[in-house]
């Protein structure tokens, strides 16, 4: 590495040149000519990756900063090119974005929306920024998403399942890729149905906050219109750390399912405690007891050990996935780095991928274009089939996975098996939605 | 009726864990007059401990399986532990099975050691400092033994099973005469609550019984005159210290199969162990005590469901309310005694 | 000069020195050189400075003055956001309203929570501080997210009733806010050579409040009021054997250390709208602490210096990653690059946290009086004639 400009400025050098020694004043927003903030120059551009590098999600971070250094190579020419040779649209030829190299800044977003936004902001300010993605929670997802909307830059959303992202606090300028809560309990309940029966009593544990509200609304929703009935739902602090006093009294309640709507450290902590108090071998009602954690995720049932066999949940993606995009995907990330990639590396590759292409089919890198071009895209070939990236509310629309702790794990990446891959239209719903209710789109801001 | 005595029993065990951290920060406290901020890494230490033992028994070698691939369509590499080699399979599963509680032995001569360091190197010179430097320096501390475990060991919990002997749960309820499943609880559980009330009986006795537990006693109460009467108390501050960190320490390798540890665990503790040891009285042991079973019973008290529908939120706040309560009837927390840290 | 002492005013000049000239003081490292990466004359950074430090001044009357160490102030900084944002979505997007409301809202919750805690003294001031601030914490988490927002914050929305000033720009967006007409995010920027400075407006606006706090903070240290709050410090106990009762002039000093973090809560609000309910958890007023100590406690610079090199650590070291720093050494050779950066890579990006920590622990071991005692040192290297002079300035750390 011997050329590296970190800045927007940097690169505007050559420009300051004509004025050297002389002040020559400009505001910040219009110093592109171009009419939106930090127009990249004619050689590079920047992009902002705004990750959890610091507190419970820093593993989770650490895996979406991979995906996106390798992804920043494949959209340079770098390495095998990974998806791009799956990706249907073939905007992307390996000379970066519109010609320019790509270059990359990173920051830690502690999974606080104070610190993801300082980040962001001062990847915007400092750096010239001209897209921010990442994160690794939908309260960050959806502060960061606010504060680019304001700047006038693209966010693509990394890892985030709150409905809320697409649904009550969707921005004209935010993009999602990953599923949502919606998705889960709609895909999960007619698995659980025919797995467990329809004749079944859930309790659910929900944590105390708005992902944990969409969640359990969503898979309430999804498995009562199945015939289940909810005896019970308690919420769970965030900081909660033992779960006993919440799981012990779960086996007497009546129910004969337990639904984890849990995620991170507090998911592994409650399902251990759930498999510590005996519930996978428990009875009840005359059936076996079931336990069921509506969002996965692979990094986080490696937490639980062994404790996740036999469990049901939803996922985005799995690098068992035999398409040819995840195959492709899975060898690029897996020659690199040593180890399978997780469905947040997988996410925020592809929202890197389809951010350039975005670009690349509008001919320019203004937000208002981007958005336009992205809207209402159809494309294929990254991993989770023909996908739609709805024009409404910015939600990518596509297969969902439905997996299950494996039994007998060969590796130590090989926690989860796919049940089922349930097709979109299952798991489509419309922009109205009640549990999307609330909030607008509003107008896509190019900033000035 | 089951309902509550499930509760009990919940924040009894609880309660011993809160309790026992409670007591080695307390031992500091009132000895040394310190506020340990990094006494919460001491507990994380622990766990930890019981992680690498774990890392340890299962440390391998990598054989080439032609038979299978991996994910990449290589052959696969089998890890195979040292241990199978050394006392085949059967016999070293076994070994592998019974980590943590090995882990207990190799706990108590590191985590005293690492108290020693700490004492020495550290600790030691703070103790004419004001309380905020303690507080600074301490709490720098903790976070660099935090990043460091993170640096090894990642963010991410990480699995550490109890031995397959204690898994599942005992009922109660048949027990007692209840229906069968209305009062179960895990074994290890009921293992981690016996265990702490060894520790804080042994702590106890220590301190009551032995000619060194009386000095240390006399030092808490008034330490210029132990100083006077020509006994050197910091030696024995050194050793209590040491104590202290193994105390925490064991209370963090017991802990490890009932929570996947990590490496911010310490501090997710550290803000509660402060709460019962202030709730239970500045410089009393039994306070700590009294005081991490109390908060640990009602904390399960108010999430129950029930509880939950009348109070909303009532589970988020429970041991801060209580807290607040107990300091304002109470000035000095259950059992405090007077003029210690009240400047 | 203003009722100072020359002392004090020769500080005061040095604050307003440094706040006015911080975009080129921040900035010292020409554009695209390597060194630019610690640059920290951005808005949101120097914003950051000039808050925190508000926030610390404020923190520093109640404990430096006092020694009561309330360990639950963030309660009263996230009080003041929610307030600011409540008024920006229900009043006007001007920034004055706001911030008025959130100083008030802070004041009257920590008078609230200073009159029940300061019933006890010491540690057990402190728990009863944090417990409250702890279940503002946690019931704006969860159980309050109709008024807070819960997870996601308190954030701005296109169909906001605003009495004063439209829902929506004409573009159909959301307003941002401004002092009357000046958005708080315009800036301007002016060019030298390859160096580059930007001057904000919602810097320049904080930073005149943050002067107004000095100013402040440096009349209530100097007047009987601080006389008698540092007279509680020594000795509580000999103040009422002589038959005055302190806690009026400790519940004063609390509230006034609340309303200055109310300010800069409607302050952080103004700049960038959004209320997180983080900003309340114990760890965010742990952070003042930390500040307040780092910097030097119950000295008048030295909060502020402290906010400004924890915040300096969290914004621009987390950001380097080893593509810089391989950037950096790429003068070296290969073997040697490689090498240089394995060891520096433990300390920057994800490992910011392990720098901080040894900056504490290194800052407290060898100057017990924090930033303010080293900047002493710093002095007193170069003017030996007047050492006698140099020690009776240095404030005693307070406990």
């Amino acid at each position: 590495m011997s050329n590296s400009k970190f800045s927007r400025r940097g690169v505007l050098k050559t420009g300051m040149v004509a004025s050297a020694g002389l002040a020559l004043p400009q505001y910040l927003r219009a110093d592109s000519h171009a009419g939106f903030t930090n127009a990249p120059g004619d050689s590079e551009v920047i992009l902002g990756f705004n990750v959890p590098q610091t507190g419970p999600y820093a593993d989770e971070g650490a895996d979406e900063l991979r995906a996106y250094e390798l992804a920043v190579e494949h959209l340079n020419g770098g390495g095998d090119g990974g998806m791009l040779g799956t990706f249907s649209s073939k905007a992307l030829d390996g000379t970066g974005i519109l010609g320019r190299e790509v270059k990359y800044v990173t920051g830690d977003t502690q999974t606080k929306s104070d610190a993801a936004r300082a980040s962001a902001r001062s990847m915007i300010e400092k750096d010239g920024a001209v897209m921010i993605t990442g994160g690794s929670s939908s309260g960050v997802a959806v502060a960061v998403q606010a504060l680019c909307q304001e700047a006038g830059v693209i966010f693509m959303a990394g890892l985030t399942h709150s409905n809320d992202t697409t649904g009550k606090d969707k921005r004209a300028n935010g993009f999602r890729h990953f599923f949502n809560s919606y998705m889960s309990g709609a895909a999960l309940a007619p698995v659980l149905a025919a797995n467990y029966g329809t004749n079944r009593k859930a309790y659910h544990l929900t944590a105390d906050y708005n992902w944990g509200y969409t969640t359990e609304e969503a898979v309430k929703s999804s498995t009562e219109a199945m015939g289940w009935e909810t005896v019970n739902a308690v919420k769970t602090p965030l900081t909660q750390t033992d779960f006993s006093s919440y799981i012990a009294p779960v086996l007497n309640s009546g129910a004969d399912v337990l639904v984890l709507n849990h995620y991170g450290g507090n998911m592994v902590n409650s399902l251990t405690n759930a498999v510590q108090f005996g519930l996978r071998e428990a009875q009840a009602n005359g059936q076996n007891f079931e336990i069921v954690v509506p969002l996965y995720s692979r990094l986080m049932a490696k937490g639980a050990g062994a404790n996740v066999k036999g469990i049901f949940g939803s996922t985005n993606w799995h690098w068992s996935l035999q398409d040819a995009g995840s195959q492709a995907f899975v060898r690029s990330f897996g020659t690199k780095y040593g180890f399978p990639p997780s469905q947040a590396a997988h996410t925020t590759y592809v929202q890197t991928l389809l951010y350039a292409d975005a670009v690349t089919r509008a001919g320019s890198f203004n937000p208002c274009a981007v958005v336009e071009a992205l809207e209402d895209f159809e494309f294929d070939g990254l991993g989770n089939g023909p996908t739609l990236y709805r024009g409404a509310d910015h939600q990518c629309f596509k297969d969902v996975l439905v997996v299950k702790g494996k039994e007998n794990p060969e590796n130590e990446f090989d926690l989860l098996e796919i049940v089922e891959v349930t097709p979109v239209d299952q798991v489509t719903y419309a922009p109205d939605h009640p549990q999307f209710a609330g909030g607008a789109l509003g107008t896509c801001n190019p900033g000035a | 009726m089951d309902q509550f005595i499930l509760q009990i029993l919940n924040g009894l065990d609880k309660g011993s864990a809160y309790a026992l951290i409670a007591l080695g920060l307390t031992l500091i406290f009132g000895t040394l007059g310190v506020v340990n901020f990094a006494h919460g890494a001491l507990f994380m230490l622990g766990a930890f401990v019981a992680v690498t033992m774990s890392k340890l028994l299962t440390l391998s070698h990598k054989v080439v399986d032609e038979t299978r691939t991996d994910f990449l369509g290589n052959p696969l590499q089998v890890d195979v532990p040292y241990i199978y080699d050394w006392f085949g399979q059967a016999t070293g599963d076994v070994i592998i099975d019974w980590a943590v509680p090995i882990a207990i032995i190799a706990a108590i001569p590191v985590m005293i050691a690492i108290g020693f360091i700490m004492e020495r190197g550290l600790i030691k010179h703070f103790y004419k400092r004001p309380h905020a430097d303690q507080i600074l320096v301490t709490f720098g501390l903790a976070i660099v033994i935090q990043e460091i475990v993170k640096y090894f060991y990642g963010a991410n919990p990480i699995p550490t099973p109890a031995p397959s002997a204690f898994v599942g749960s005992f009922d109660f309820g048949v027990a007692l005469g209840f229906d069968p499943n209305a009062i179960i609880y895990p074994y290890w559980r009921l293992v981690y609550f016996f265990f702490s009330i060894g520790i804080i009986a042994a702590v106890f006795a220590f301190l009551q019984f032995t000619t060194f537990g009386m000095v240390v006693r006399a030092g808490m109460a008034d330490r210029e005159t132990v100083g006077l009467l020509g006994i050197d108390i910091d030696k024995r501050f050194t050793i209590m210290f040491g104590i202290a960190a193994a105390v925490a320490g064991l209370a963090g390798v017991m802990y490890a199969p009932i929570n996947s540890p990590n490496y911010h665990m310490g501090m997710d503790f550290l803000v509660l162990s402060f709460v019962v040891v202030v709730v239970g009285g500045m410089g009393s042991l039994p306070g700590a005590v009294a005081a991490g079973f109390l908060l640990g019973i009602l904390e399960s008290f108010a999430s129950m469901s029930a509880v939950i529908d009348i109070l909303p939120g009532i589970n988020q706040i429970i041991i801060y309310l209580v807290a607040i309560i107990i300091l304002l009837t109470r000035p000095r927390g259950l059992m405090g005694r007077k003029g210690v840290m009240e400047e | 000069m203003l009722g100072l002492e020359k002392k004090d005013f020769r500080l005061l000049l040095i604050v307003i020195g440094l706040t006015m000239l911080a975009p080129f003081i921040l900035n010292p490292f020409p554009e695209g050189s390597e060194m630019a990466q610690f640059n920290a004359g951005y808005p949101d950074l120097m914003q950051r400075f000039v808050i925190f430090g508000i926030f610390a001044i404020g923190f520093n009357i109640l404990f430096g003055l006092t020694g009561y160490l309330s360990f639950g102030h963030a309660a009263f900084l996230g009080a003041g956001s929610y307030a600011a944002v409540w008024m920006f979505k229900l009043l006007s997007m001007n920034v004055l309203p706001a911030i008025a409301l959130s100083v008030l809202i802070a004041g009257l919750f920590s008078l609230i929570i200073g009159y029940v805690s300061l019933r006890r003294s010491g540690i057990y001031f402190s728990i009863l501080t944090l417990a409250f601030a702890q279940m503002s914490f946690a019931l704006a988490y969860s159980v309050l997210t109709p008024i807070t927002g819960g997870e996601t914050g308190l954030q701005l929305a296109l169909d906001d009733p605003r009495i004063f000033g439209a829902s929506q720009t004409a573009t159909g967006n959301i307003p941002v806010p401004a002092l009357f007409g000046l958005e708080m995010r315009a800036s301007y920027e002016f060019s030298i050579g390859n160096w580059l400075f930007t001057f904000n407006a919602g810097y320049y606006l904080a930073a005149i409040f943050l002067i107004g706090s000095f100013y402040l903070a440096i009349r209530i240290f100097r007047s009987p009021f601080g006389m008698m709050l540092r007279a509680i410090k020594s000795n509580q106990t000999r103040m009422s054997y002589t038959g005055l009762n302190a806690r009026p002039y400790t519940l004063a000093a609390f509230v006034i250390s609340g309303m200055y973090a109310g300010l800069a809560g409607g302050l952080m609000a103004s700049m960038d709208p959004l209320a997180g309910a983080e900003r309340m958890q114990w760890t965010a007023s742990g952070e003042v602490v930390l500040m307040t100590i780092l910097g030097g406690a119950g000295t008048l610079i030295g909060p502020v210096l402290g906010a400004g090199m924890i915040k300096y650590f969290e914004n621009i070291f987390s950001k380097i990653n080893d593509t810089i720093l391989h950037g950096w050494f790429a003068f070296l050779p290969d073997g040697l690059e490689n090498f240089v950066v394995a060891i520096i890579h433990p300390f920057i990006g994800k490992g910011w946290h392990l720098t901080l920590g040894l900056v504490f622990m290194l800052v407290v071991i060898f100057l017990p009086g924090g930033l303010v005692q080293g900047g002493q040192k710093i002095a007193a290297m170069f003017q030996r004639k007047k050492p006698e002079d140099a020690k009776s300035k240095a404030t005693e750390p307070a406990e």
